[in-house]
């Protein structure tokens, strides 16, 4: 018993002196790539981002500008609408692609396309699209007996097109990760439900949900950081009009730092999401370990 | 699967609807391309005289608006032919250490590229453009691709990472009683076992800088220097842009991703699939 521990201690400090060894030497010679880059371009940025960041009187500053409390608005609604809606979508139009049916495998060659569409042509194309003067849409709208509507020039409705694009470009990825998510799932669960009698919705509800309700969590969790930090949605669709009231932190940050020259109103309107920000990371990096 | 009655019609509903969402938009820019200057402002869903030449007019560069088409073509590629590059490199380096090497420090490792993968890019936007401005690299290409490596090997570890660790370890040894160093194991043995892997880092990297819209307008600036995303974004700066070549161009910037998607999808999507489902 007493050899048994002692052999059991002497491999453990073996192994330690082992690991602070050679080994460790070695492992860190093939990342110091990698640790490079994430000390020069991730921590030195991100270490000098707070330092701006720590002058007090910039909060109050940005606070008092109607503008910037106006764009925290439409950061959470643009993140919590558009991720929310995509999500959604995306779980239940990967029932349909879980299918086994000769149209489902055409379509799904197809759906891709937006994903594979760079951002920058796709949001043109939806901005020429809902031009109020020479837009398609209005146009297909008049053909049917309706008034044409100004979409990028009303908050709400520019902020919608921002929306839906969001949903358009990134729908075909998470509904492919669900339909993943959907082929994991034991096949011998379903045959269950089918001996219990269970209809479609109650399969749904007690099977499919449950397996999947972490995948789901963590992917809107994924998505919304993501999200967050948009840039270009904004910037090409609506540019912030109108009169600035449809930016984005990302938008607005850029637009303080580049277009104003206040570097400092730049950096606290992306502070002032980081806590939010960094949770989620948190959250997101024990869920994914 | 056979369907009958109302469930099929419900089905085949839900698959036309998806259709038309996804590919309306898509038709409707090859549309505008193909639309001559004088019917652009008249908004029709097919074009009665299709013209090929706004194309032309794109590839000879003979509009001012794409007088430099050719260059920032070559700027786009170069940013994402040199980004690729380095992101397989300190991807194959790392993954390797990180799924054969069992050493102190995995751990913190692997949390700080989850980390860099996570947060949005944005975020870190006005320091770098600060770092680049004292290291005295604004306007040139390795600012862009110094910021694109940054974004993109975090995952590109992560990913190969995940690949690596199912190649079983007793081919090491085995190498190993065979005399074999770390750089005959990791060049011999490793880098052809991960291949696959490697050909969806690739194509992540090589569309994610293709694609990147922010920091090339951060960085870079005159018409000879600005990738094409940057100069398609400021056709919208003058007063009437000609949407039908801006859609040309449009196309002409797709084309490669979209071969790329479609040649690697499989690649890709296990990658990005088996990162997210476990």
């Amino acid at each position: 018993m007493a050899q048994n521990i002692q052999a059991t201690v002497i491999s453990v400090v073996s192994h330690r002196r082992e690991r602070w060894g050679g080994k460790t030497i070695l492992g860190l010679a093939f990342c110091s790539p990698l640790i490079l880059v994430f000390l020069v371009l991730v921590i030195t940025p991100m270490l000098y981002m707070i330092y701006l960041g720590l002058d007090r009187t910039i909060y109050p500053a940005i606070f008092s500008d109607p503008i910037f409390i106006q764009t925290l608005w439409n950061t959470v609604i643009f993140v919590g609408v558009a991720v929310n809606i995509k999500m959604i979508l995306a779980l239940v139009v990967s029932a349909l692609f879980s299918a086994e049916h000769w149209a489902v495998r055409i379509l799904s060659g197809i759906f891709l396309l937006p994903w594979a569409i760079p951002s920058l042509p796709g949001i043109l194309a939806f901005r020429w699209m809902l031009n109020g003067q020479w837009g398609i849409v209005n146009k297909i709208l008049n053909d049917l007996g309706f008034a044409g509507y100004p979409w990028l020039v009303r908050r709400p409705s520019a902020l919608a097109a921002a929306i839906v694009y969001h949903i358009w470009k990134y729908l075909p990825f998470w509904t492919l990760i669900f339909v993943a998510g959907r082929r994991s799932i034991p096949k011998d669960l379903y045959e269950a439900g089918d001996i219990d009698g269970a209809q479609p919705l109650q399969k749904f509800r007690f099977i499919t949900f449950p397996m999947l309700r972490n995948l789901y969590l963590i992917c809107s969790l994924l998505s919304m950081v993501f999200t967050l930090g948009d840039f270009v949605i904004i910037k090409i669709m609506t540019g912030g009009a109108p009169g600035d009231s449809t930016h984005v932190l990302a938008t607005l940050a850029y637009r303080y730092t580049f277009q104003m020259g206040k570097i400092d109103w730049g950096v606290g309107t992306f502070i002032t999401a980081l806590p939010v920000t960094l949770l989620f990371i948190f959250i997101l990096i024990r869920s994914v370990k | 699967m056979r369907l009958r009655g109302w469930r099929k019609v419900v089905f085949f509903g839900a698959c036309g609807l998806i259709l038309i969402w996804t590919v309306f938009p898509v038709y409707y820019m090859i549309t505008l391309s193909l639309v001559r200057e004088e019917d652009l402002f008249k908004p029709s869903l097919y074009v009665a005289r299709p013209t090929i030449e706004n194309y032309v007019m794109t590839i000879q560069q003979s509009n001012y608006l794409v007088s430099e088409f050719r260059t920032q073509l070559y700027n786009s590629v170069i940013i994402a032919m040199l980004t690729t590059s380095a992101v397989l490199i300190i991807g194959t380096l790392g993954s390797f250490a990180l799924a054969r090497i069992r050493f102190r420090g995995t751990r913190l490792i692997s949390s700080m590229t989850l980390f860099t993968y996570i947060i949005p890019s944005s975020f870190l936007s006005i320091p770098f453009f600060k770092l680049m401005a004292d290291l005295n690299l604004l306007g040139t290409k390795l600012s862009v691709i110094l910021v694109m490596i940054t974004f993109t090997s975090p995952y590109a570890v992560w990913i190969l990472w995940d690949y690596g660790k199912t190649v079983p370890p007793q081919i090491d040894e085995a190498a190993a009683i065979d005399g074999a160093g770390p750089l005959t194991l990791f060049f011999r043995i490793y880098l052809p076992l991960i291949l696959p892997a490697m050909v969806a880092i690739a194509t992540y990297a090589f569309l994610y800088s293709w694609n990147e819209y922010l920091y090339a307008v951060l960085f870079l600036s005159g018409e000879t220097n600005i990738t094409i995303p940057v100069a398609m974004g400021n056709f919208l700066a003058t007063d009437n842009p000609p949407w039908n070549i801006l859609m040309a161009e449009s196309v002409l910037y797709s084309i490669p991703p979209v071969i790329l998607y479609y040649c690697f999808r499989r690649h890709l999507l296990s990658g990005l699939v088996s990162g997210a489902v476990k």
